[in-house]
């Protein structure tokens, strides 16, 4: 004991206080302060995605259009990497050392401890040759990834393609998609997207400070399951695909086929083509510019995107409107002397058919008959009323799907055009009558329609009155579900009585009419055949139909541009689908077609002629002006041809500057070629 | 026979009883540190918990020796002790290893011995010794010229090591000399200068100074009669300033950016999670997402997955708070505090000064260690590289400390003799 045995207690307090201190500390961090339990878990916590296998799509009897190949990526993980033999490596994986040093530069600035891609899907024989040596190579490993594989190359525009998502898409997607992910992007890859990427799921994995894997958190608990995509059955027949493939070979066009009692579309084919398979793998966005600067446009889903005008395809309209309207009964005749006056101009028929009734119109195609119909309809309320009149007939078409959306399930489809009241109003300066529109009684004019809408208008007179909007997929997933927009009726409000005349007339067509060469043993087929004049090139071949004609099977629309006489190759062809689809063979034909001639035809436009020659023949805008001018025997007003007229010599430029000139027939909404039959 | 007796019941036997419980609360923080979960269920000689089990028992066998020598061995040999501490201290210098930029470690075959480490008992020995032969008078020259002596050899030594952290250990031996009958007021400056110096890098240094005036006014008011006081207060008003101008000084123009950053880290200044701050933020995410109850035994994720870095060691404490919580973290807290005031006690029912000395000089040690450690982990103080006394890996450290205890727990079985 001395004198200082007080400063033990104040030496004890200094202890107690510090210790206090510490707990309080502790307590504050460890029981107040929350965020450091996160931090914890975001330092070990890494949430995987897992990619599902993508949905496959089938025909309508289930046989695989699209399916997943398996794929092998390279992939590195730059710090486990030892030194080998660079050079036998190089060689194995083809290529150079630069491509190496860039490869492995890439893959050390992502990261040093976690794997990165070093070669995107090496073919079979590199991932051979790489399984064997692997050992020699650490650091390297090979993964499987799926990729999209078109067993029979087919249907390209139908089953579209998939590619990285852009940055648009990433954003657009609130953040569902990362860099690096695949998306649909275009045809039903793009349409159904939601159904075939599937459900992600999530592996939550644990890594330790250096971000190596350390296994799965809490035994996968937390963990969700990927879900794979959806199957698609799509309504496509894949035989009856291939044969329409193989028939519009080497040359531009479309056929589309329908199930009318279903609205099922049975064939989807848009010429020229492109293998899909070249859309898949490192080759894509090679392949794709190559595409893309086609002058014949693989790219273009003609069957939705081309416009052609419907020509005779219409005249059935006409008359199931009229017949509707009360404006004639089947038993109404009209006299044809070889042309109808509309007031100074006039429409030619191609025959004198005397007087007519309408099976006979429809069958020999008689342009007077539907020229007053399409006139009795237009004053049908007087002539002073022809607008409301004209708005009612509109209305009608429309009905049919013409110059609206049908409402198929693939992105991007156009809607064709149907001019509005107000559109002549304001190119006629109101000043309008039945003559000065003539043209569209007979499919003519600004009436301008897609090989889908031509299709469905067959559906429609098969049905005797409905259709159902046409579509791809017919079943979704497991279960087999239906859109149900697809599963409603759409009824054109014509009683089906009036089809029957107009049936009749289409059956003549084929029975002892123009398509008399395509007829098909056993069956009624009834069709209608169209030769459309367009400016630019020799006539496009057009041909629709049904069959049978009693509780019908498929509808078809054919075009072949440039194929001239809508019985010399569209009819023929359409014979050869139907025949395939109906009795599963072609068969060779008494009138002596065969199904080889028409695949081997090669119908391209020619695109590379001498540039003297062209840049003489290529017309100018006098030349057009002139000549449409001089064709006094079409409808249409010089007033509307100025508007043509006007916008031509923009794609005539534009076609000399890039020295290729725009093949015949591919048109756009501005491209209005003249038709006749 | 009666003097065996007496001597078994005269240990004090609950100091050795938190000694064993901290013992046994380090190893299995250790297994847990250095526990791979992807290897479980080993157990391996060769790894640190394998070790340190072979370093608990050789040092209980070291303490029961100690326990066995005579009581007056360690004041007669205290000097020879401080001298072969000293010599050792000048061996490593020449001949020792470099291990993570400290020359700290002297190699004998495969074992290695830190002398830094026994440099702790060897001071507080001879402290003891000088301190209670010699009534010392801490106003005359000679006994602070002494005592400075006995002290800022071996920690200028360490400090060439360069072993920051372990020099600055003996500055806790201020208690002793406090104990002893050093100016309570060089404790106090020692207090206020602490403050001072953290609160200068903290804030700006106007308002500092406004402060200190501010709180030296309200003192002279409250005291105007005392003219002593006033006095005093001025002058500790003067070293103030003085301070705050050169700490302020210090920090900008003599410190490197390194060392600056160091300072900004810890307290606050700058966020730096992957340099300089790693170790901290790493350690304060370790022990604030234990929570109340912890995560549970090898369950800490920063744990077991490397987060911490020299977890075993210096941040073994990390361990105690990610997977024992703050219950688990108040034990440890409360068996230190239990455990320092015990020495207090049992440094002041010695009837020798030597004995009673040593026994200041062990609190003090261990105080600073506990303080400083646990402190350092959870982001009070900076970091500065010591071990978590009997928790923490190392058979050097776990070895000095049971010697430094142990010494005093024989010292105090004595106790009824006079050495």
């Amino acid at each position: 004991m001395n004198s200082f045995f007080a400063r033990r207690f104040v030496i004890s307090a200094i202890f107690i206080s510090v210790a206090l201190i510490l707990l309080t500390r502790l307590f504050y961090i460890q029981v107040i302060d929350k965020s450091y339990f996160l931090s914890a878990n975001n330092n070990v916590l890494r949430k995987k995605k897992i990619y599902p296998a993508r949905g496959v799509i089938l025909d309508r009897e289930k046989r695989v259009l699209v399916q997943n190949q398996l794929t092998y990526d390279l992939t590195i993980i730059p710090k486990e990497v030892k030194p080998f033999d660079t050079v036998e490596f190089c060689n194995d994986l083809a290529i150079d050392r630069a491509g190496f040093d860039k490869r492995l530069k890439n893959a050390r600035s992502q990261s040093l401890y976690r794997a990165s891609v070093f070669e995107k899907q090496m073919s079979a024989e590199t991932y051979a040759k790489f399984q064997e040596k692997l050992y020699l190579y650490p650091g390297f490993d090979v993964v499987e990834r799926y990729a999209r594989y078109y067993p029979d190359s087919i249907a390209a525009q139908f089953l579209g393609y998939i590619g990285e998502v852009t940055d648009k898409e990433i954003e657009k997607s609130e953040g569902f998609y990362n860099k690096g992910d695949y998306i649909g992007k275009s045809g039903v890859e793009k349409a159904y997207e939601e159904l075939l990427r599937g459900q992600r799921g999530i592996s939550n994995q644990i890594v330790d400070a250096l971000g190596r894997s350390k296994g799965r958190y809490a035994e996968g608990k937390y963990d969700t399951a990927a879900v794979r995509g959806d199957r698609l059955i799509s309504s496509l027949d894949k035989e009856l695909q291939k044969l329409g493939e193989k028939l519009m070979k080497n040359k531009i066009g479309s056929i589309v086929a329908i199930e009318p009692a279903s609205g099922e579309i049975l064939a989807f084919v848009s010429s020229p083509t492109y293998d899909p398979n070249e859309m898949i793998g490192r080759e894509r966005g090679n392949n794709y510019m190559k595409y893309l600067k086609d002058p014949y446009k693989p790219l273009l889903i003609r069957p939705i995107q081309a416009y052609y005008s419907p020509g005779s395809s219409f005249k059935p309209i006409d008359a199931l409107i009229a017949l509707q309207e009360g404006i004639i009964t089947p038993a109404s005749n009209f006299f044809c002397p070889g042309g109808y006056w509309a007031g100074s101009h006039r429409v030619k028929c191609e025959h004198v058919d005397g007087s007519t009734n309408l099976t006979r119109a429809i069958a020999m195609s008689c342009n007077t008959y539907f020229c007053y119909v399409f006139h009795y309809l237009m004053v049908q309320n007087g002539s002073r009323n022809i607008k409301l009149a004209y708005q009612n007939w509109r209305e009608h078409a429309t009905k049919f799907g013409f110059g609206v959306k049908l409402g198929i399930d693939l992105p991007n489809e156009k809607q064709g055009l149907i001019p509005t009241k107000e559109f002549y109003d304001k190119v006629y300066r109101s000043r309008w009558n039945s003559n000065t529109i003539i043209s569209l009684a007979i499919g003519q004019g600004e009436l301008n329609a897609t090989p889908l809408q031509m299709a469905n208008i067959e559906c429609i007179i098969a049905n005797r009155g409905y259709y159902y909007k046409p579509h791809l997929i017919k079943a979704i997933g497991e279960k087999a579900v239906i859109r149900k927009e697809y599963t409603l009726k759409n009824n054109v409000g014509v009683e089906p009585k009036y089809f029957e005349p107009v049936i009749e007339g289409m059956q003549q067509v084929i029975d002892n009419g123009t398509a008399y060469a395509s007829r098909i043993p056993g069956v009624a087929f009834c069709g209608k055949t169209g030769t459309v004049q367009n400016s630019r090139g020799k006539n496009h071949s057009v041909f629709v139909g049904f069959a049978p004609r009693h509780n019908p099977k498929i509808a078809i629309a054919v075009i072949v541009e440039n194929g001239g006489y809508g019985a010399s190759w569209a009819a023929p062809i359409a014979s050869f689908m139907v025949e395939k689809y109906l009795k599963d063979s072609v068969t060779y034909r008494a009138s002596g077609i065969d199904v080889k001639q028409y695949m081997e035809a090669n119908l391209l436009p020619a695109l590379l002629q001498p540039k003297t020659k062209e840049d003489k023949k290529t017309p100018n805008a006098d030349s057009v002006k002139k000549k449409l001018l001089l064709r006094k025997d079409t409808a249409a007003l010089p007033k509307i041809k100025k508007q043509n007229i006007t916008k031509r010599p923009v794609s005539n430029k534009k076609a000399d500057s890039v020295k290729v000139p725009k093949p015949a027939g591919i048109k756009t909404a501005t491209d209005k070629p003249k038709s006749t039959i | 026979m009666n003097n065996q007796r007496s001597f078994f019941f005269n240990v004090d036997w609950f100091t050795v009883l938190i000694y064993l419980s901290l013992c046994i609360i380090g190893w299995f923080n250790i297994y847990a540190a250095v526990f791979d979960p992807l290897h479980p269920g080993i157990v391996d000689m060769s790894t640190n918990y394998g070790k340190q089990f072979i370093f608990i028992i050789s040092a209980v066998l070291l303490g029961s020796v100690i326990l066995l020598l005579d009581g007056k061995f360690f004041s007669v040999f205290a000097p020879t002790f401080y001298g072969v501490t000293l010599f050792l201290l000048v061996l490593v210098l020449i001949i020792g290893r470099n291990v993570g930029g400290n020359q700290a470690w002297i190699s004998i075959g495969s074992f290695r011995l830190q002398p830094s480490e026994f440099a702790k008992f060897s001071t507080c020995l001879l402290l003891a010794k000088y301190l209670g032969d010699s009534a010392p008078k801490f106003n005359e020259p000679k006994t602070l010229l002494s005592v400075s002596a006995i002290l800022l050899i071996p920690m200028a030594l360490i400090m060439k090591q360069p072993d920051t952290g372990s020099a600055l250990t003996f500055t806790s031996l201020i208690f002793v000399l406090y104990r002893e009958g050093l100016s309570g007021y060089v404790l106090l400056i020692e207090g206020i200068s602490i403050v001072l110096f953290v609160l200068t890098l903290l804030y700006n240094k106007f308002y500092v100074l406004g402060a200190v005036v501010a709180f030296a006014a309200v003192l002279i008011l409250m005291f105007r009669r005392n003219k002593g006081f006033t006095r005093i207060v001025l002058v500790g008003l003067a070293y103030s300033v003085i301070l705050v101008f050169s700490v302020d000084f210090a920090y900008n123009n003599v410190l490197q950016s390194h060392q600056r950053n160091r300072i900004d880290v810890i307290l606050g200044k700058i966020n730096d999670p992957r340099g300089e701050g790693y170790n901290l933020n790493q350690s304060l995410i370790a022990i604030g997402s234990g929570k109340i109850t912890g995560k549970g035994y090898l369950q800490g994720t920063q744990t077991k997955y490397n987060f911490v870095p020299e977890q075993s060691t210096d941040f073994i404490f990390c361990t105690v708070g990610e997977e024992w919580g703050f219950v688990g973290c108040s034990v440890v807290v409360i068996l230190y505090i239990t455990l320092l005031l015990r020495i207090v006690h049992i440094a002041e029912r010695q009837r020798s000064a030597f004995s009673r000395v040593y026994g200041y000089g062990v609190a003090s040690i261990l105080f600073f260690h506990f303080f400083i450690n646990i402190g350092m982990t959870i982001g009070l103080i900076p970091v500065i590289g010591i071990p978590l006394p009997f928790i923490s890996y190392g058979g050097s450290s776990l070895w000095s400390f049971t010697i430094l205890l142990f010494i005093l727990l024989k010292l105090d079985s004595n106790r009824m003799g006079i050495i």
